[in-house]
């Protein structure tokens, strides 16, 4: 009974968080992982375009709400959704087309364009202040929880709940179905196998004809689609706050670059290895292990390795030692 | 032609190449004679200070590289001239991107021209010998149908028993029809399948004449093909 209590125990505050949370990193990684594939710079403006999409998603949630618009248990920003992701398109496309095609004309240096990008990131995140300010704001409705804590104590008649948020299966559900839809279109379609050449030999690609302005196009309406759809599952998932997407940029570069930065499949498992080291990392075992061991084993700390104010520093350890022992990440990729 | 990168100095001077319909035509010569670079002006890879490109008696000077693919023109550069994490056929698919016509009788003929490839259609171009990714790569720049086709330094690291075969597709392609203009740092067995030979040195024509004629010229085989 205590090991199950135990195994309880870690899936509610572990293992699921972790995954909803590592899924979340996953598709933000992904989208700068197509950016870098592409365009061969490191975007740091795609934290704010996650923001950005995430912030259209939930105006037009309100105006759902306020039109008494829901859809049943699931929350009401998911039917926002679609929407939220055009017009983070039409972002992306804008940024493209007033900043950095200037610079690609120029056939400017990557080190130029990442620093272009850290301005239309400032730039970006100023917009998204102004428009729906700095505070924090709630995006989920719905049913809040698929399996209540209660619930799962009188069912399974354990002391420990159990609980699974509507948002996690949502984020888990939907990160599958965008990164089979990545794949398919990589993999199936004329447009992402020209994708993929243009990444693998930008040179031969224009020699065969392929248009470089339509690659770069199509590259930012997916790093869009990503980006919105990754942010909004944040904020469902937590909460929405504008500062906070700019401290998510180290944990998805970690994971983009942890996995081997242009490799789709890298993006994934960096996401994942981000999101399960942090919540590892920064959890406190102590009740976990009382349940384990005999009573008078269990110390008096909190047995937690890191306090949860340093979570980012794992994600920078982690991509500091990656850096230094497999520059390439764990999928060999291209060196930044 | 003259020209040469960027801003820096001409590395071509008054430099002539032709070739017709049928015929392949080889340009020889020692390292840093721009042998590439004039492969690259003929494509329009760089930009001419002087001179003209005609193809099928039309003035293609101004014509960026995409548009002289769609003119029936086809280049093989001498390195990183496949896409190494795509498979052969996609690789297959990617040389015929310009394409909105059905592509599957042009691929057939393709692995016909090079069988070997037939069984690694889904392996990564990257993994592939030097020979057969030299295969591939020409084996794309064919998928669009050219009327001519660039090959830079076609046998560049491959094994010699390999070239034999690979000389030996070159001779079949031109019989269908299409003019084959190609570097070869292997001038005496370059020479020896081509109709029109061009020598050059630092940048310029120095002889210019039927292969096996050159083949034949004391004072080229002296200088050029070891004596």
């Amino acid at each position: 009974m205590d090991f199950l209590n135990a195994i309880a125990l870690f899936c509610n505050f572990v293992l699921v968080p972790a995954t909803a949370y590592g899924a979340q990193l996953a598709l933000g990684a992904l989208g700068i992982t197509v950016i870098y594939s592409i365009l061969r710079f490191a975007n740091f403006a795609h934290g704010e375009l996650m923001s950005w999409g995430a912030m259209l998603t939930l105006f037009l949630t309100w105006y759902l709400q306020s039109a008494g618009i829901h859809a049943g248990p699931l929350p009401t920003a998911l039917l926002a959704l679609p929407v939220g992701i055009l017009g983070t398109i039409a972002m992306a496309l804008a940024t493209e087309r007033i900043v950095y095609r200037f610079y690609r004309k120029q056939r400017a240096s990557s080190i130029t364009f990442a620093i272009v990008s850290v301005g239309v990131m400032f730039v970006m995140a100023g917009l998204i202040r102004f428009m729906i300010g700095p505070g924090e704001q709630v995006m989920t409705d719905g049913h809040r929880f698929l399996i209540r804590a209660v619930e799962f104590k009188h069912m399974t008649g354990l002391d420990e709940g159990f609980a699974i948020k509507t948002t996690q299966v949502i984020t888990i559900a939907v990160a599958m179905v965008m990164t089979g839809f990545l794949f398919w279109f990589l993999y199936r379609t004329r447009s992402g196998k020209a994708m993929r050449a243009f990444s693998d030999n930008e040179d031969l690609a224009l020699l065969s004809g392929i248009n470089p302005d339509r690659i770069v196009a199509i590259a930012w309406i997916l790093a869009a689609i990503l980006a919105t759809v990754s942010g909004t599952l944040y904020g469902l998932d937590k909460s929405y706050k504008p500062f906070v997407f700019m401290q998510l940029l180290l944990p998805i570069f970690a994971a983009a670059i942890v996995g081997g930065i242009g490799q789709p499949v890298g993006a994934i498992l960096g996401g994942f290895v981000i999101a399960y080291s942090e919540v590892l990392l920064t959890y406190a075992y102590r009740k976990f292990l009382a349940y384990l061991v005999p009573g008078d084993w269990v110390p008096e700390g909190l047995l937690q390795l890191l306090s949860t104010d340093y979570k980012f520093a794992v994600s920078f350890i982690i991509l500091v030692v990656v850096l230094l022992i497999r520059p390439t990440g764990i999928i060999r990729g291209k060196l930044l | 032609m003259s020209g040469g990168y960027g801003t820096g100095p001409d590395i071509i001077h008054d430099c002539d190449l032709m070739v017709e319909a049928g015929e392949i035509a080889v340009v020889v010569g020692p390292n840093g004679a721009g042998k590439s670079t004039a492969m690259k002006g003929i494509f329009g890879m760089i930009q001419l200070r002087a001179g003209k490109v005609f193809f099928n008696n039309r003035d293609i000077t101004a014509l960026p590289p995409s548009d002289r693919v769609l003119e029936g023109m086809a280049f093989v550069p001498q390195n990183n001239n496949v896409f190494p994490s795509m498979s052969v056929e996609e690789n297959l698919e990617m040389g015929a991107f310009i394409r909105t016509d059905d592509i599957s009788s042009t691929i057939t003929r393709v692995l016909e021209l090079f069988p070997i490839l037939q069984d690694k259609r889904k392996q990564m171009a990257g993994e592939l010998s030097g020979g057969q990714r030299q295969q591939v790569a020409i084996g794309r720049a064919l998928m669009t149908e050219p009327k001519l086709l660039m090959l830079d330094e076609p046998t560049a690291g491959v094994a010699p028993i390999v070239m034999q075969d690979l000389f030996q597709c070159i001779q079949d392609i031109t019989a269908s029809g299409v003019a084959v203009l190609m570097v070869e740092q292997n001038a005496r067995q370059a020479l020896a399948i081509a109709d029109r030979g061009f020598v050059l040195v630092q940048g310029r024509n120095r002889f210019t004449d039927q292969g096996k004629t050159l083949l034949a010229n004391p004072e080229v085989q002296r200088s050029f093909l070891g004596g």
